[in-house]
């Protein structure tokens, strides 16, 4: 049977259908150009749910403190800035995500020898004693009042964050691009597969010789890099940090965000970041106190009927399209 | 290597005060077919569970083909050849039959954990894989889901995966187990053909399946090896009659 052999073979080749979020994120630039400002804090969030994807959609680690991550990017980059003059800002970026990696390799080391609801509450323990970290160290984080004096330079020594907010637009779909590629790659090489049998069933793949702690640990630590990118380009973007980058509401909203989009696809953290961040928007403007309740509302509906998310919602129509059509 | 392909010796195992392993020395022989038996709570899987490396004895040593792998854990036995299945299928049920096999071959290729070339570049890991199914005539199910497939072809692909890491020891923990006869009579077949280089340690419950299989059988009752010697010698002991057979004759 070749056409198995061709199934396998052509997993990681591209569809049709990938290129529509770029087209979109592109076409918005030119529609409408005043909610770049907007539009960049959507790209962070995607970035950033892709890095809870990687792990929690493939490798199946519930996290409840992935703000950790993010967070530890975005006082990096702004500490970078703030106390060192440290302005430019990719390399600042690549600091982010390597201070990110290392913090994730150490609590991973530890985290990761358990699973389920032991490991839930590990991860929310190492997010809220880096945010009482960062509350406490008032001198260098700024701590309840915010880290200032963020002042980042000129992308490529040219382009100034403008007024709306254009530069870090393109600035921040150009990283999105790149986080997405690397993403990508990684859950179509065989350690990805790896991931997800993990995700199936530990038990077999010990049996079948896999060292599952270390490869967890390694996707574990790549994620929180991607987190701290995210991270430090929400600090780079606002040039502004305060405490809500660690926060347990962030961790929890990147984790609604994921779940509404679709978990273990990769472009559920698309879908999931444009609908939440969208709804969260037009319903703050239309009942500013009332608007959880509404996102609250999104998500039970969400869990209750469509358990893939809103992609699985979306593919389950194109399918019955494509069959009814047939 | 003349020497035994596993070799166990004074190994104990409690939990509190209960024994589950007590003093056991055993040997498997290069292409043994040997067979475990014993009444339930015997402490047949967790004798499994200690040889694959699940558990740490508390006292004893076990080598592989001479090697001390006392110490190992679980996936390095397994990189060593010492494979197991489980009682209770343990597959990746979301995942594809050829998936499943696929992941088993890349781990035993050492290409598993690298990440900068997609899997399915990896021809010499999907070639395996399917010649592999064909072998067991699955490659007409090979892009269906595992848990799509029937019970007896999920017991069947429980012994695929293991053999995916080309096994110098198998340890097969009730491979016919729940499994209707029209379908565990294609599964034995499967491990009557296993190839005579690979030691078997089967345990099963069915005598008709260990008679059958076994040119060696040990007993084990209550963590303890009560005996061990050719099948036509434990098919007239009394003792065994007694803890053993003697149950499921008259039940």
């Amino acid at each position: 049977m070749s056409g198995a052999k061709l199934y396998l073979q052509n997993q990681h080749r591209w569809h049709i259908f990938e290129a529509i979020p770029w087209v979109l994120a592109v076409g918005a630039f030119f529609v409408l150009p005043d909610y770049m400002a907007f539009g960049t804090q959507i790209l962070i969030t995607i970035i950033f749910a892709i890095s809870l994807d990687l792990i929690l959609g493939y490798a199946g680690i519930v996290t409840l403190g992935h703000a950790a991550y993010f967070g530890i990017g975005a006082y990096t980059a702004g500490m970078l800035s703030a106390h060192l003059g440290w302005n430019e800002p990719i390399s600042g970026l690549l600091v982010s995500a390597g201070a990110a990696a290392a913090v994730g390799f150490g609590f991973g080391c530890v985290l990761l020898r358990y699973r389920g609801l032991p490991l839930i509450m590990l991860t929310l323990v190492t997010a809220v004693f880096l945010y009482e970290l960062a509350n406490a160290n008032e001198a260098i984080t700024g701590g309840f009042d915010g880290l200032v004096g963020i002042r980042i330079s000129p992308l490529l020594g040219v382009y100034e964050n403008d007024l709306w907010g254009h530069t870090y637009y393109w600035y921040s779909l150009t990283v999105l691009v790149l986080i997405f590629l690397i993403a990508r790659a990684i859950i179509n090489s065989p350690f990805g597969h790896s991931l997800v049998g993990i995700r199936e069933n530990v038990q077999r793949m010990r049996a079948i010789g896999t060292p599952v702690h270390n490869r967890l640990v390694r996707a574990y630590a790549i994620s929180a890099a991607m987190a701290g990118v995210a991270g430090a380009l929400f600090a780079q973007s606002n040039a502004y940090v305060t405490l809500d980058v660690l926060s347990f509401s962030r961790s929890g909203t990147i984790l609604i965000i994921l779940v509404l989009g679709g978990t273990g696809r990769l472009y559920g953290a698309f879908v999931g970041a444009l609908v939440y961040m969208i709804v969260e928007d037009e319903l703050a403007k239309l009942s500013p106190e009332f608007w959880e309740f509404g996102i609250g509302l999104v998500l039970v509906l969400t869990v209750l009927f469509a358990r893939r998310g809103l992609l699985g919602v979306l593919e389950q129509g194109v399918r019955t399209l494509g069959r009814s059509r047939s | 290597m003349s020497g035994p392909a596993l070799e166990i010796s004074g190994l104990y195992k409690s939990y509190g005060a209960l024994a589950v392993a007590q003093n056991i020395n055993f040997c498997l022989q290069p292409g043994a077919r040997h067979a475990l038996i014993g009444p339930n709570g015997a402490g047949k899987t967790t004798f499994i569970n200690l040889i694959a490396g699940v558990f740490k004895p508390d006292k004893g040593r076990m080598s592989l083909a001479g090697q001390d792998i006392t110490r190992v854990d679980q996936a390095g036995r397994c990189r060593l050849g010492l494979v197991r299945t489980f009682q209770i299928s343990q597959l990746f049920h979301a995942l594809t039959l050829l998936e499943n096999v696929c992941l088993s071959i890349a781990e035993r290729q050492g290409i598993a954990g690298s990440m900068f070339r997609p899997f399915g570049r990896y021809r010499a890991v999907i070639d395996e894989a399917m010649v592999l199914l064909e072998s067991f005539k699955l490659e007409q199910d090979a892009l269906k889901r595992v848990s799509e497939l029937s019970y007896g072809r999920q017991r069947l692909v429980e012994i695929v995966i293991a053999l995916g890491q080309q096994p110098k020891v198998l340890l097969l923990d009730e491979p016919a187990a729940g499994v209707p006869s029209t379908e565990s009579r294609i599964i034995l077949d499967v491990i009557d053909q296993l190839s005579e280089s690979i030691a078997i340690l089967i345990i099963e419950h069915d005598m008709e399946i260990v008679f059958r299989f076994a040119r060696r059988i040990t007993v084990l009752v209550s963590g303890k090896i009560l005996t061990e010697g050719s099948p036509e010698q434990i098919a007239v002991d009394d003792r065994v009659r007694s803890v053993y057979l003697g149950e499921s004759v008259s039940g």
